[in-house]
C-alpha cells in the first residue's frame, strides 16, 4: 500500500478533529489488519472509485459517538450510540474528512468520485475486497479515540507517471 | 458559539435572510447556528439542488450557503439553475471538497465565493459580509470593521 495515498487522508483526520474537538489530537502509530474488519462501535463506510480505489471506514466507541455528537451539536451527549444525532454527526464528520483529504490527492493530479457515507450498525462487522490489506490508524482526541481503517488500491498511474515510461 | 456584529440588509434595515442547502441534517443545523450568530434568519433550507431551486424561487432569500455533493442534484447545477433564473443571486458554496475544478466550475456558473468544511464561523462572517457588501446591500455596523462582539453563548 501507498502511504504517500494514505497520508493525506491521516493529514485531514488530524487537522478536522483537532479544528472541530478544539483541542489537540495525537495520531497514533499505523497497523496492518489483514483480517476482515471488525467493527469497534458506530461506524460510517465511505467507498470511492477513480484513480484511487477502495473504502475507509471510521470507526468510533459508543462513549465517544456520543460524546463527539454532543460537543459538536452544542449539546449534551445523546444518552445511547442510536440516536440519530449520532449517525448525522458520525457521517458529517467523515464527510469532512474525506472531502478535505480528496481535495489535496485531486490537486495532486488524482481523479475519484467519493460515495455518500453510509452508517453500518452491523454486529458481525464488514467484509469487503479490499479488506486482505487495510492501515488501521487511530486519533486520540479530548473527546476519546478515533479509528480510520484505511483499504485502498491505486487503480491507474498519474499522467506525469506514465509519460518517462512512454519515452523509455 | 461566538455573535458576531449583525448583518442588516439596507434597504428595509432588517436581518439578512439566508437559504441554507445540505443534504446533511447536521450541517444544516450548524449552519443555522452560525446565522443566527450573525444575527440573520433563516428563509428556507434544503436537502438538494431541486429542493434548492424551489425553495429560493419561494423565498427570495439575501443569500444562499450551499453544498456540492447532494444526491438528485448536486449544488453546482443547482447554482446555474438559480442564477439563469436570477441572475442577482448571492451564492456562497460550502464545501468539504474544495479542489480548484470544483471551485473553478461552481464560480463559472455563478457562485460568489467558496468556503471549505469544517466552516469557521469567523470566516463565513467575513465571507457573507463581503458578498453583501459588494452588491451594496449591507448596512449598519456590519459595513465597517465586522468586529466580533466575541460573546460566548
Amino acid at each position: 500500500m501507498r502511504m504517500d495515498l494514505i497520508q493525506p487522508f491521516v493529514s485531514a483526520a488530524d487537522s478536522v478533529l483537532g479544528q472541530l474537538l478544539e483541542g489537540p489530537t495525537v495520531v497514533g502509530n499505523p497497523s496492518m489488519e489483514e483480517d476482515a474488519y471488525r467493527r469497534k462501535g458506530v461506524a460510517a463506510l465511505i467507498g470511492f472509485q477513480g484513480d484511487i480505489e477502495g473504502r475507509i471506514i471510521f470507526d468510533l466507541e459508543p462513549r465517544t459517538a456520543c460524546s463527539i455528537a454532543g460537543r459538536l451539536a452544542g449539546s449534551e451527549p445523546p444518552a445511547t450510540a442510536d440516536d440519530s444525532l449520532v449517525a448525522e454527526t458520525l457521517c458529517e464528520l467523515a464527510n469532512m474528512i474525506i472531502g478535505n483529504a480528496v481535495t489535496l490527492l485531486n490537486d495532486r493530479g488524482f481523479h475519484f468520485r467519493v460515495q455518500p457515507p453510509e452508517v453500518h450498525t452491523d454486529p458481525e462487522g464488514m467484509k469487503s475486497s479490499y479488506d486482505t490489506e487495510a492501515v488501521v490508524m487511530s486519533f486520540d482526541t479530548p473527546a476519546g479515540c478515533v479509528y480510520l481503517n484505511i483499504a485502498m488500491r491505486y487503480n491507474r498511474r498519474r499522467k506525469t507517471e506514465r509519460e518517462p515510461a512512454l519515452s523509455a | 458559539m461566538e455573535q458576531f456584529t449583525a448583518l442588516s440588509v439596507s434597504k428595509e434595515n432588517r436581518p439578512v435572510r439566508y437559504l441554507v442547502v445540505d443534504d446533511s441534517v447536521f450541517a444544516r443545523r450548524n449552519l443555522a447556528r452560525m446565522v443566527e450568530s450573525f444575527g440573520g434568519v433563516m428563509a428556507g433550507e434544503a436537502g438538494d439542488g431541486f429542493t434548492a431551486i424551489t425553495e429560493y424561487n419561494r423565498t427570495l432569500p439575501d443569500i444562499v450557503l450551499m453544498d456540492i455533493t447532494m444526491p438528485q442534484m448536486e449544488g453546482i447545477e443547482a447554482v446555474e439553475r438559480i442564477v439563469r433564473q436570477h441572475p442577482d443571486a448571492r451564492i456562497v458554496m460550502v464545501s468539504s471538497v474544495g479542489y480548484q475544478e470544483n471551485i473553478l466550475a461552481a464560480l463559472q456558473k455563478g457562485a460568489r465565493h467558496f468556503v471549505q468544511k469544517p466552516v469557521r464561523p469567523d470566516v463565513l462572517y467575513e465571507i457573507v459580509r463581503y458578498v453583501l457588501n459588494d452588491d451594496g446591500v449591507l448596512v449598519g455596523s456590519g459595513v465597517g470593521g465586522g468586529h466580533k462582539q466575541g460573546v460566548p453563548s
